[in-house]
């Protein structure tokens, strides 16, 4: 009997999440009065600005990949093996983003960096890029530092520190030869954590006027109706291709092995 | 001036004095255990040797060269840890070859070295392999390997043989100390275990309580203890009280026996209590040749240990136990009967308080 009620509620939640994917997809397809066909999709990738705004924010969540990874690797290390008292504080810091609305970090953000401030950002393309990729990588931090602290908790952080100074390494040498090896699955994880954060993200690209892939897809879905499914199926590969690239890099990690 | 000088270390956690007054020289070649109960702060002596702690106050000199404000990667130290601490993302070969690469020793002669190492510890095949495809004694003997693969000035082992079994501990720790031996690398090794600490070291510094009890060779250590403690922390001791008679003369009565001292100083006046100690060994059942003292005792429990039986007796209202070597012609007695003990006043260690 119990067995029965597990299964009934394990099929109701895969009904509750596939269900509307099936519904999007099929719709999607449905652009062919009276036939299914890739029109939709023909149409969104024939857009120009679809190649623009994606490579743009793919080339923004690079950015922010790499300013979150040696902004949050350093910090994580830093406070597993010397500062364990200040854990709660940063957690608590990087838990912040999931509780403040990206629409008051922007707002907040053209506040401090606008053309009449002491570091006016957003008085340039460049700058107000570099302003999106600082919000991207505070929106990512919550996802980012736990998957390295995670990726921390599973190896010794002060012996294989203590063993490597022992053979003369010094900080650099023991993050990047030791640590960083070691946590590659973990950072990897928050990487395309972020990618497909950064992907999706709409409100702080529309507000800082960035042609980033969110407010094409909004653009796209408030004035056309089968091509803003075809694009939502379009993101939801891109987001379980992230994951299945997770899942491939853990697997093709020998060492990582050792550790399941 | 010794290769390794301690002087006056001193190690104070907050409110909490860890190591008082540490001072010791090290030989060049020679092998030093840091032995005692947890807490006593051996491994924070050691630590203090590696850098991974400053020294409250004293100083710290490996050949002559002050290193007690240097970082642990500028001290040319090799450090072996009881959790292995080999770097799981590389091979054995790349863990043994990282302190060189680090040096940046050419790939050639690193090969070379590498290669050297792996057949000192017995695994010339094993390069190519991680970490979690080798137990626990293969992955120690990496740990060696990759700690003298720079050619270090100070071997420093922190418990390393703990985490393996019985059996690999023993031929671990013998091949610790051919390595060693072979190479004339001065070692530090830090253990709670005595049998371990007697058995490879040249010298032993037994510790309480952030002090050195007593420095010596296992031989000195083992039967002449200076303290309560060492005597009590280094194999199995019995304490009896006796009162002193004549100090001169170092004359005691014990359990109404008069019992004449063959060393040791007595500083206790006439009539106060001291405590003697006599190893299992040291004492006999019945009356053995060369034996002053004989005692009645009441046999309490019988352990049979295979080659040695263990003997516990009461005798002038203390227990103490006895080592006797087995012999089929001669069974043991039953527990409750009386006997008699006896042992030579030679044998008697008088314990300083």
């Amino acid at each position: 009997m119990t067995r029965f009620l597990a299964w009934t509620a394990f099929l109701l939640g895969v009904l509750y999440f596939i269900l509307p994917l099936i519904g999007m997809t099929e719709f999607s397809l449905k652009m062919r009065r009276g036939e299914y066909s890739f029109d939709a999709y023909r149409a969104v990738f024939g857009d120009p600005r679809f190649w623009e705004t994606f490579s743009y924010s793919l080339t923004l969540a690079a950015a922010t990949i790499v300013f979150g990874v040696l902004l949050v690797v350093p910090t994580a290390y830093w406070v597993r093996l010397k500062l364990p008292q200040a854990r709660p504080i940063i957690e608590f810091i990087t838990l912040l983003p999931l509780v403040i609305p990206a629409i008051v970090i922007v707002f907040g953000y053209i506040r401090l960096y606008n053309t009449s401030s002491i570091l006016p950002l957003t008085g340039s393309a460049l700058g107000t890029d570099i302003l999106l990729t600082m919000g991207y990588a505070t929106l990512a931090l919550p996802y980012m530092y736990r998957a390295v602290d995670t990726g921390l908790r599973t190896i010794d952080v002060a012996t294989l520190t203590e063993a490597a100074q022992s053979l003369g390494a010094g900080w650099f040498t023991i993050l990047a030869r030791i640590i960083l090896p070691n946590v590659l699955v973990a950072v990897l994880s928050g990487a395309f954590l972020t990618l497909a954060i950064v992907i999706g993200e709409f409100t702080m690209a529309a507000l800082l006027n960035r042609p980033a892939f969110g407010p094409f897809m909004q653009l796209l879905g408030a004035n056309r109706a089968y091509e803003p499914p075809a694009l939502a199926v379009i993101a939801f590969a891109i987001t379980w291709g992230c994951m299945g690239l997770i899942q491939l890099v853990t697997r093709f990690s020998k060492h990582e092995r050792a550790k399941v | 001036m010794a290769f390794l000088e301690l002087s006056n270390l001193e190690k104070v956690f907050g409110t909490n004095r860890v190591v008082t007054d540490f001072t010791m020289g090290i030989e060049k070649g020679e092998f030093v255990s840091l032995l005692g109960p947890s807490g006593c702060g051996k491994t924070t002596v050691l630590r203090m040797v590696a850098g991974f702690e400053t020294p409250t106050s004293g100083a710290i000199r490996i050949d002559g060269q002050d290193v007690t404000g240097q970082r642990t990667n500028q001290r040319a130290i090799g450090m072996m840890f009881q959790a292995y601490a080999l770097f799981p993302n590389m091979t054995v070969a790349d863990n043994v070859g990282f302190g060189l690469k680090v040096k940046g020793v050419p790939r050639e002669e690193r090969k070379d070295r590498v290669a050297e190492m792996l057949r000192l510890i017995g695994l010339p095949d094993l390069g190519s392999r991680f970490p979690f495809q080798l137990s626990g004694g293969q992955q120690q003997r990496v740990a060696l390997a990759r700690a003298l693969a720079p050619r270090p000035r100070v071997l420093l082992l922190d418990e390393p043989l703990s985490a393996l079994d019985a059996k690999v501990r023993v031929s671990l720790r013998n091949e610790i100390r051919d390595i060693q031996r072979e190479l004339g690398i001065t070692a530090i090794f830090v253990t709670h275990d005595q049998e371990e600490a007697m058995s490879i070291s040249d010298r032993i510094v037994v510790m309480n309580g952030g002090i050195a009890e007593q420095v010596g060779a296992p031989f000195e250590i083992y039967n002449n203890p200076r303290t309560r403690f060492v005597a009590g922390f280094v194999g199995t001791l019995n304490m009896l009280s006796a009162t002193v008679e004549d100090p001169a003369e170092r004359m005691l009565t014990l359990a109404g026996q008069r019992v004449v001292l063959a060393r040791g100083e007595i500083a206790t006046p006439r009539g106060e209590t001291v405590t003697l100690a006599l190893r299992p060994e040291a004492i006999h059942l019945g009356r053995a040749e060369g034996c002053e003292v004989a005692l009645p005792a009441t046999v309490e429990e019988v352990h049979f240990l295979g080659s040695v039986i263990r003997i516990r007796a009461r005798v002038a209202g203390t227990v103490v136990a006895l080592d006797t070597f087995n012999r089929p012609d001669q069974p043991p007695p039953p527990p409750g009967s009386a006997a008699e003990i006896s042992f030579a006043a030679r044998d008697v260690i008088l314990l300083a308080d």
